[in-house]
């Protein structure tokens, strides 16, 4: 650039944001002294449209070839003030921000010192924004696949609507059919819809539509590149069957002799056996072998099903599949573990036996549960008389889960009217608060009411057996406080539901770092923007929706596999994808080809040239993140628009204010 | 309590006993779910729940909390402590409700006003000789306040002199003189609360 | 292993049994106890009912009596509400800076003065437990008390609310199960192991006294226990002492007796009766003890009942719930 800088500086008020902790004024006043700054104002909001005009404007009539703005945090507003730059005919890279808000008005109450960090921050900034060139984004096309992981609802609900587009959907679960924790619900609130009858019309569909390739039974191992060029590497896992021989006729789960305890669909109150489907509308409805409990497996005799299989399906020989795809565009809609209710001994679950959580009674309440939908005692045939339904265990708790569960509530409800419909028995519902926010729930509760349910307005202290009078004997005691008439009651039922908790799923941290997001303090997928951007990620191409975001209900659930569905829809339709042009490059001609940066680097990005015999950045892959230069011996690879030039200028910018700071004592 | 800027006002009930408990008792975080009344061993014998003196407590209603026998039927067995969702000290606050209750004299009103007896009369024994003594502070209590229940109490204290569990005189420490200096010290600064 | 050693009030004469045995196992186990000179009482739960930092203040001269004679050792107390009442005022000292200060100033007018957080206090089950260590319990028993059935008790003041860290769950502790277990003895399933034994309730309302007792003795009773074993004086006193009041109130006919954690461990060592201080108690234990005072063959466990064929699975329990 043979042109002297001209630079731009605007300082925003963000409302009372920055300007109620920062003298946004005298900064404004103090950076026009500093050197190459043409202008240099303050203004309210920088970021709306005449804050933005107020920009192009100077950059026609001012002639600034540099802008600077102090404001929020770039992850927020760079994209902004770089189109504005671009719209004025500016290259969005000679814009450079200083974030004088996260970093500094929102970390302190002291306006004094707010006020001389704004001036460090803004100093660094228009210091380094002199030494930065014009640079030009990179194109890349967009894979126009897509990957979801996860087939509940909200992964089948995805699946569809990008399928329906025209475009191809690579759906991933893990277990051995569809339907998620849906799946094992009896009947759904406010509607009381049954759940499989709304679901497996769904599950068909997907798994019958031409623009999905459906791989149960299968996991994500790998994940690679970025935005438009994913490459995923997916393990299929051996169901020990042959897919296309397979006709679902069942008879190998009926011969098999080994019975199991089902602790995944059953929720550990049922059977099945060591080959099964999860449930009968599976989808696929093609069985897996439980490997370590497979008689033929461990001990080497048996092969009933093999015997037996009309069409010789069972290959024992079958190994994994390993399958890699190319995607543009990832959805994870992973969904929740369930709170275990051990870790609360006063409620007694594990213990004592007619204690029952959420799950356990929509198993028992679903038609082709263990008890083809019948309510009984953990004997298997009593039927219980009084009943009492414990909410919020796990969640509003300091010592568990400090959120609410959002779904609890609703689902209580919708106990007290199934085992009032299919026993007569007597139930009581003890609640902190009766949450029933959607649409149609607090008319759900009105019914319920009307029913003749007990609600008493207590939370559970302890379920015991312990008797201390005639009535308690070989019952459940439910201790509470009525907390609506003041008084401790002792409350005797035959039957407790414990309504646990949502949570994250026990491996999130993993599934988090496998596809490069993050996960909050409570374990649940971070979205982009609570508010208004509930699906993306701060990784662009990798979206989120469900109950792995948090929990939710079915309707919030569908609305948001929508939402990811719409979101990737706009990416392959934009067709090509902006690379961010700050990329390493290496000077071929100072590079000595010892490829120690190869292996430094996180993306794979630095491939060999054989015949050069150099080092090359491939620059689609680059994220940018220096550590290819810090590595090179020979300093031949720098990072562009984070040049060291640029870098020591930022820290000259804010050196040079040094003296607005008094000393400080160095122990 | 959060870093909540609020006007300067006249210190009310809650704010006397959240000053009045050591660390950080959490008094405003309830969200009244009755957890503390339901585990409570002595709560179906309350006047208040915890949980309802809390309410009172919030409501300013510094007479009924202070003559309430609530806090006198605690027993610090510390069930609400640790089940309460919400981390609140509440045994420790039952510790303060009781101070503030004899420092103001409402306990007299209470139906458990023989109480704060039984304490000050364990004090007594502390206080002058350093260890606790157990016939010195069951004679004194039940004299003045169940004189007439002394009998009943009969066979269980034979049983004790029986077993030679029953010491008839109290042991004083050495350094009784530096003990009570302590406390007098401690009074001074701090008064009754 | 070397530890500061608070005895208490009611160790000194009415459950002077829970500190000859202490004494008595303490040779074999490696514990070295060195009492602290001229201790005072705790407060229990009196003194902080009447007046704030004069209690501390009572709590904090043990500390700093502690700190000064034996240094920065762990302080052990096999009184529940003693290590309570310990940990408790190190913890707000801690925390709370101008409590420390006002502490300290009233200290010095006995020249005496503590570093909040110096002294760390323990419970003498927890000390063995976590420091000595199950194998070395074990490693002592030449008489396993095969045959005897206990209910082990905790009451509440060991497992909560933990003022420097939590000793067990609170809710469903299992340490002294284990212990238990590891000397030979049959250990019951004991739901209330952990409910409060009313405290100091006793000289206040009788009635609602005697039937917190009541109901602990009828929970122990019902799961066929032979022998209460509990680590506290106070919860010993109340069950023990209090439980013919609790038959005649009730027309209830306990007789269960309560011994203490180290008196089984020294029976289980061989040791003789009377320097364990058995015999002490109001509820005689002979009875209960000549089951393991002779060879007996192992209890033939009760025919189970056959859940039937239609009986859902219960799910399965962590391994800590195990004894």
């Amino acid at each position: 650039m043979t042109q002297e800088p001209r630079v731009g500086v605007y300082i925003c008020h963000c409302g009372s944001n920055i300007a109620g902790t920062v003298d946004v004024a005298d900064v404004a006043k103090w950076a026009g002294e500093l050197p190459n700054v043409v202008v240099s104002r303050d203004y309210k909001f920088m970021c709306s449209s005449p804050g933005q005009e107020m920009i192009g404007k100077d950059i026609q009539e001012k002639g600034l070839n540099r802008v600077v703005v102090a404001s929020c945090s770039p992850h927020l507003h760079e994209p902004t003030f770089r189109n504005a730059c671009a719209r004025a005919g500016l290259n969005p890279y000679l814009f450079e921000m200083a974030n004088i808000r996260e970093q500094d008005s929102w970390v302190t109450l002291d306006k004094v010192e707010a006020t001389k960090k704004a001036k460090a921050l803004v100093s660094a900034a228009v210091y380094r924004v002199a030494f930065q060139k014009p640079l030009e984004s990179l194109f890349v096309p967009i894979d126009p696949n897509v990957l979801v992981v996860g087939g509940g609802i909200t992964g089948i609900q995805a699946a569809l609507e990008i399928a329906d587009s025209g475009n191809h959907v690579y759906l991933v679960e893990r277990e051995p059919s569809l339907g998620g924790h849906m799946a094992q619900f009896d009947k759904t609130f406010p509607t009381l819809d049954c759940s499989a009858c709304i679901l497996t019309p769904k599950m068909y569909n997907v798994g019958h539509h031409k623009n999905v390739t459906l791989y149960t039974w299968s996991e994500v191992e790998k994940v690679d590149g970025y935005v438009g060029n994913f490459t995923v590497t997916i393990r299929k896992r051996a169901r020990y069957i042959d897919e296309p021989v397979c006709t679902g006729c069942g008879v190998c789960q009926e011969k098999c002799p080994k019975k199991v305890i089902d602790d995944v669909f059953e929720f550990g109150l049922g059977y099945r056996k060591a080959v099964y489907t999860p449930f009968p509308q599976a989808v696929p409805n093609t069985p897996v072998i439980d490997r370590p409990n497979c008689i033929f497996f461990q001990k080497g005799t048996c092969k009933a099903c093999e015997k037996f299989c009309p069409t010789g399906a069972i290959k024992f020989d079958q190994q994994d599949e390993i399958i890699t795809v190319k995607v543009g565009n990832i959805i994870l809609a992973t969904g929740y573990d369930l709170f275990d209710a051990r870790r609360i001994p006063q409620y007694g679950y594990g213990k004592l036996a007619n204690v029952f959580t959420s799950l356990e009674f929509e198993r028992l309440t679903n038609a082709s549960g263990p008890t083809g939908g019948k309510v009984f005692l953990r004997d298997g045939v009593t039927v219980p008389k009084r009943v009492a339904i414990v909410h919020c265990v796990g969640s509003r708790d300091k010592n568990y889960n400090n959120y609410c569960s959002s779904i609890c509530c609703m689902q209580s409800l919708k106990f007290a009217h199934l085992a009032k419909e299919k026993t007569g028995a007597e139930v009581f519902n003890f609640y902190i608060d009766i949450r029933t926010p959607g649409k149609a729930y607090d008319e759900f509760y009105q019914k319920v009411l009307d029913e003749g349910t007990h609600f008493i307005r207590g939370r559970v202290a302890s379920v015991t057996d312990t008797p201390q009078s005639p009535e308690e004997v070989g019952k459940l005691i439910i201790q509470a406080e009525d907390t609506l008439i003041g008084k401790q009651r002792r409350i005797p039922v035959d039957m407790v539901i414990l309504s646990a908790g949502l949570q994250a799923r026990a491996d999130s941290k993993e599934v988090a770092i496998k596809f490069g997001i993050s996960c909050s303090a409570d374990q649940w997928f971070i979205e982009k923007h609570p508010k208004l951007d509930p699906v993306a990620t701060m990784t662009d191409g990798v979206l989120i929706a469900g109950a792995c975001q948090g929990p939710k209900d079915i309707p919030a659930s569908v609305a948001q596999g929508s939402a990811a569905a719409a979101r990737v829809l706009s990416i392959i339709g934009q067709g090509e994808i902006e690379i961010e042009a700050a990329t390493a490059i290496v000077d071929e001609t100072s590079c000595v080809g010892c490829k120690e940066c190869i292996p430094s680097c996180p993306y794979q990005s630095i491939e060999f040239l054989a015949d050069k015999q150099i080092a090359h950045v491939i620059e689609a892959l680059c994220k940018g993140c220096g550590t290819c230069v810090g590595t090179c011996l020979s300093k031949s690879i720098s990072l562009r628009h984070f040049t060291d030039e640029q870098l020591v200028a930022e820290m000259i910018g804010a050196m040079q204010t040094m003296k607005l700071f008094e000393a400080v004592e160095v122990a | 309590m959060a870093e909540a800027t609020t006007q300067a006002r006249t210190p009310t009930l809650a704010d006397r006993i959240v000053a009045a408990t050591p660390g950080d008792c959490r008094l405003e975080m309830c969200i009244q779910c009755g957890t503390c009344g339901g585990s409570c061993p002595s709560g179906a014998n309350m006047e208040h729940t915890p949980r309802a003196l809390f309410a009172l407590i919030n409501a300013g209603m510094e007479e009924q909390v202070l003559s309430s026998n609530t806090p006198w039927y605690c027993v610090s067995c510390y069930y609400c402590t640790v089940r309460c969702p919400q981390e609140i000290h509440i045994t420790d606050l039952m510790y303060t409700i009781k101070r503030l209750s004899i420092q103001e004299g409402k306990y007299r009103k209470s139906t458990a006003s023989d109480a704060p007896g039984f304490s000050q009369d364990f004090i007594f024994f502390v206080e002058n000789f350093g260890r606790s003594f157990e016939l010195g502070i069951a004679a004194a209590y039940n004299l003045r306040y169940h004189p007439l229940g002394l009998p009943k109490m009969a066979p269980m204290a034979f049983g004790m002199v029986r077993k030679n569990r029953m010491g008839f005189l109290p042991t004083r420490i050495k350094g009784i003189a530096g003990l009570k200096a302590i406390l007098a010290k401690a009074k001074e600064l701090e008064g009754q609360i | 292993m070397k530890y500061a050693y608070y005895p208490g009030c009611s160790v000194e004469k009415n459950a002077a049994a829970y500190h000859n045995s202490t004494m008595a196992i303490s040779a074999p186990l490696g514990l070295e106890l060195e009492e602290i000179e001229d201790w005072n009482c705790c407060g229990a739960t009196e003194y902080f009912s009447i007046n704030r930092l004069a209690a501390y203040s009572l709590v904090a001269r043990n500390l700093a009596l502690s700190e000064k004679q034996c240094g920065k050792i762990d302080l052990v107390a096999p009184c529940s509400a003693c290590f309570l009442n310990l940990s408790k005022v190190d913890a707000h000292l801690q925390e709370d800076h101008s409590l420390a200060e006002k502490v300290n100033l009233s200290l010095a007018e006995a020249g005496l003065h503590y570093n909040s957080g110096s002294v760390k206090s323990r419970h003498l089950l927890e000390v063995i437990m976590d420091d000595i260590g199950l194998e070395a319990v074990k490693a002592h028993v030449t008489k396993p008390l095969q045959g005897l059935r206990i209910a082990p008790y905790y009451g509440c003041m060991i497992v909560r609310p933990g003022y420097l860290g939590k000793y067990d769950n609170t809710e469903y502790p299992m340490s002294l199960d284990r212990m238990m277990n590891a000397i030979g003895a049959t250990v019951v399933d004991f739901p209330l192991k952990a409910a409060c034994c009313g405290g100091h309730m006793t000289q206040l309302n009788q009635d609602i006294a005697l039937d917190m007792i009541r109901i602990l003795l009828q929970n122990a009773v019902d799961n066929q226990a032979d022998v209460i074993v509990t680590l506290c004086p106070m919860c010993q006193l109340n069950l023990d002492a209090y439980q013919g009041d609790v038959n005649r109130h009730f027309k209830t006919k306990f007789h269960m007796p309560i011994l203490y954690f180290t008196q089984m461990l020294g029976l289980a060592y061989g040791m003789d009766a009377k320097t364990l201080g058995i015999g002490k108690e109001l509820v005689d234990a002979r009875q209960a003890l000549s089951k393991i005072g002779v060879e007996v063959p192992p209890e033939e466990p009760a025919v189970k009942k056959r859940p039937p064929k239609e009986a859902l699975p219960m799910p399965k329990m962590p391994e800590e719930a195990q004894p």
